[in-house]
């Protein structure tokens, strides 16, 4: 038991998950007193003891499930028509059909032989595609009777995945043992997500884990606005406090500081190869918006237009900025990134509404295309403006190769930040607050 | 220290009596708790019975429930103890009077009746087996976190003055977060951690029949329906576990005996408390839109 532990917490470190000393001893503890056939409360000894931050406990269970995985039982097979029992499955949502239909599929479709390579979602994949689970769906929803019955249908359609999943895994578990499933269902955390590869679910992930960062980081900003340091001594509230002690002043009253909220300026290059890392950014940014004095918002390929006016007062950003690419005027001529184009409209239009207390945020990975560059105008933006900042999506390793000028801008930057995942940017905002 | 709990089948049993229903999870942790003699940090989304939790374990245990209420400016002499100035101003004045000498007065101001117990010295000085629930620990400032430390792993208190308090049975701790800020390092790993989410289905259902029994079950069944899908709809603030109680209770009043899209419509500033949030939900609402 002791070994098989060890592995685990192996596992769960080499995952990303931050298991600490303590914590090791602790869970090790907690295994003693909970009964050892009782799985459920096995998971859960485990997981309190060790998984601090909800976002950890999907990689937590992937791996729980490798290590402790029941038993694969046998199917016993008795010619069903697997995709009439799909439908019951999905109409019905029974747990008990959607689990023995996992097990039939993945017994039936899976094509699971030994010798084969450990690729444990590329099983899962395939039953559900042999299966036509997608076709089933659809199907279904369209002669869905009202939003309720559509929701019903999709949370068995998630059910059913997550049960062929969970088959897959025991069943390779029992074939090859844990520590090559568990490392081939390893996926990275939604906070270490490269914005720029990132695969559809890690997308729906990422958006999932922006909300309460956002709030986390609004609080944070406010309430260091709030304390900051303590202003002058209120001399009539202190002397009020003093009478009850006598007149000794022992408790002074401080004034309370009122330091003034940033003003932000944000510029982001929409082109195609970053529009993902400008979305979350974007967003991150406006769902912060009551912590600054004002957020403006402009947008750029080659040409450049505000669209403050269109985020305003909606929380949907992925149909504003498809109507950002309709009616913002962003493209000025080969519809290709043109920083020195875009810098130089932005300058002349809206320049003079730059005042020493705004900041500007610009967005991009400064590939110019040949372009010129116009870091002339980033020097009076600076010399303008607040401060001005540079957030990178591309690994800096990546940096001034090819038509990457990120040195042509940097000098006239306060800073210029790599900010490939969820951790950076909110390494980054919670600086500027 | 007698353990307290049995086994984990009697905690959910214990919870169910005191009218509170508890998933594998949750009663594993809190029996976990009870062995291991850990704090346990609970956090979720506002609304989804965490501080309703320790109550309920008050409850059942039969336990006096200490509450200390964090908020932004909680300092030791709010969530320790203090000393009490008045009193000790008085005992100088009345020692001018009688000529006590200085170190025979020092020695007399600084001990346990001049000393205010705040929640935290009280639950480690009780007698009697008690919960101590430190709600909304998200709200003080990491500085105040620290504060916590010591009581949480020693089961201590230090006053400068008099010595170390050290408890006289180890309390039940129950700390909540709403997680509006990542707690440190070091009180997360002094604690069992417990996440809190919006409950399954099947579960709203359960809570929905065991907090409303007026009811009837279908009803019951649908109101967890809707507020599932609710949910699934990107809103601003999602309906908690305590809003669909509130709205199982509407029912029951108006006397509905169907939920329709109208019904539903009409009170959904029950469930929904942003304007943005209730123009979203109704537009799902309208059939075929």
């Amino acid at each position: 038991m002791l070994d098989l532990l060890a592995g685990f917490v192996g596992e769960l470190r080499a995952a990303g998950l931050p298991v600490s000393l303590t914590e090791n001893v602790d869970a090790m503890e907690a295994v003693r007193h909970v009964p050892l056939d009782d799985r459920a409360a096995l998971r859960a000894a485990m997981a309190a003891t060790m998984v601090k931050r909800p976002e950890h406990r999907p990689a937590f269970d992937a791996v729980f499930d490798s290590y402790f995985a029941l038993v694969a039982a046998s199917v016993d097979d008795h010619g069903e028509d697997v995709s009439s029992l799909l439908e019951e499955a999905l109409r019905s949502g029974d747990p008990e059909t959607v689990r023995r239909l996992a097990r039939l599929a993945v017994a039936r479709l899976a094509g699971m032989e030994e010798g084969r390579g450990v690729r444990g979602s590329a099983y899962a994949f395939k039953t559900m595609r042999m299966l036509d689970v997608d076709g089933a769906l659809a199907r279904l929803l369209a002669g869905a009777d009202g939003w309720l019955e559509r929701d019903d249908i999709a949370a068995a359609g998630q059910r059913l995945r997550e049960e062929v999943e969970a088959e897959v895994r025991r069943r390779l578990v029992v074939e090859r043992g844990p520590e090559a499933v568990a490392r081939s269902v390893r996926r990275p955390l939604p906070e270490d997500v490269d914005f720029l590869h990132a695969s559809g679910a890690d997308l729906a992930a990422l958006h999932r884990a922006l909300r309460p960062l956002a709030r986390r980081m609004a609080s944070r900003l406010a309430r260091r606005r709030r304390q900051g340091r303590h202003g002058r001594l209120d001399f009539r509230r202190t002397l009020r406090r003093s009478l009850s002690t006598g007149g000794v002043p022992a408790d002074p009253r401080f004034r309370r500081p009122h330091p003034h909220k940033p003003e932000i300026v944000v510029l982001a290059d929409v082109s195609g190869s970053v529009a993902t890392f400008a979305r979350f950014t974007l967003q991150l940014v406006h769902a912060l918006a009551g912590e600054f004095s004002a957020v403006r918002t402009f947008v750029f390929i080659d040409g450049i237009d505000e669209v403050t006016h269109l985020l305003a007062g909606t929380d949907d950003l992925a149909s504003v900025l498809a109507r950002v690419h309709e009616e913002a005027d962003v493209v000025a001529a080969d519809g290709h990134s043109d920083y020195g184009r875009a810098l130089s409209a932005f300058w002349a239009r809206w320049g003079r509404e730059v005042t020493p207390r705004t900041s500007v945020v610009i967005l991009g990975d400064a590939r110019n295309n040949y372009h010129a560059a116009s870091a002339e105008v980033l020097a009076e933006l600076r010399l303008r403006g607040r401060r001005v900042w540079w957030l990178n999506p591309e690994p800096r390793s990546y940096w001034d190769t090819g038509d990457s000028i990120v040195s042509a801008y940097a000098p006239h930057c306060h800073g210029v930040f790599e900010c490939r995942n969820l951790r950076q940017l909110e390494a980054f905002v919670s600086q500027i607050g | 220290m007698a353990e307290r709990f049995p086994s984990i089948a009697a905690v959910r049993e214990g919870l169910a009596g005191a009218d509170y229903l508890a998933d594998e999870a949750i009663s594993s942790v809190v029996y976990l708790a009870d062995r291991l003699e850990k704090p346990v940090l609970v956090e979720g989304p506002a609304g989804t019975g965490k501080t309703e939790l320790a109550k309920a374990v008050a409850r059942w245990a039969g336990s006096r429930l200490i509450r200390l209420q964090c908020y932004e400016g909680l300092d030791e002499s709010k969530a320790l103890y203090e000393w009490n100035y008045r009193k000790q101003l008085l005992r100088i004045q009345a020692g001018e009077a009688s000529a006590t000498s200085w170190s025979d007065l020092e020695d007399d101001i600084f001990t346990e009746e001049f000393l205010l117990s705040r929640p935290l010295l009280e639950a480690i000085r009780a007698e009697e087996p008690v919960v101590l629930l430190i709600d909304e620990v998200d709200r003080v400032e990491v500085e105040t976190e620290a504060l916590l430390l010591e009581v949480l792993s020693d089961w201590q208190i230090s006053v400068p003055e008099m010595g170390t308090v050290a408890a006289r049975r180890i309390p039940l701790v129950f700390l909540t977060s709403n997680a509006t800020r990542d707690l440190s390092e070091a009180l997360k790993r002094r604690c069992l951690y417990l996440h809190l989410d919006y409950p399954s289905v099947e579960r709203e259902r359960e809570i929905v029949l065991a907090r409303v029994p007026e009811l009837p079950a279908h009803l019951a069944a649908e109101v967890a329906r809707i507020v599932r899908s609710l949910r699934m709809l990107d809103l601003r603030k999602p309906p908690s576990v305590s809003e669909t109680l509130d709205w199982a209770r509407t029912l029951v009043v108006l006397g509905v005996s169907d939920i329709d899209a109208a019904v539903t419509e009409s009170t959904l500033h029950v469930l929904l408390k942003h304007r943005a949030d209730i123009a979203a939900a109704a537009r799902e609402l309208r059939p075929a839109g």
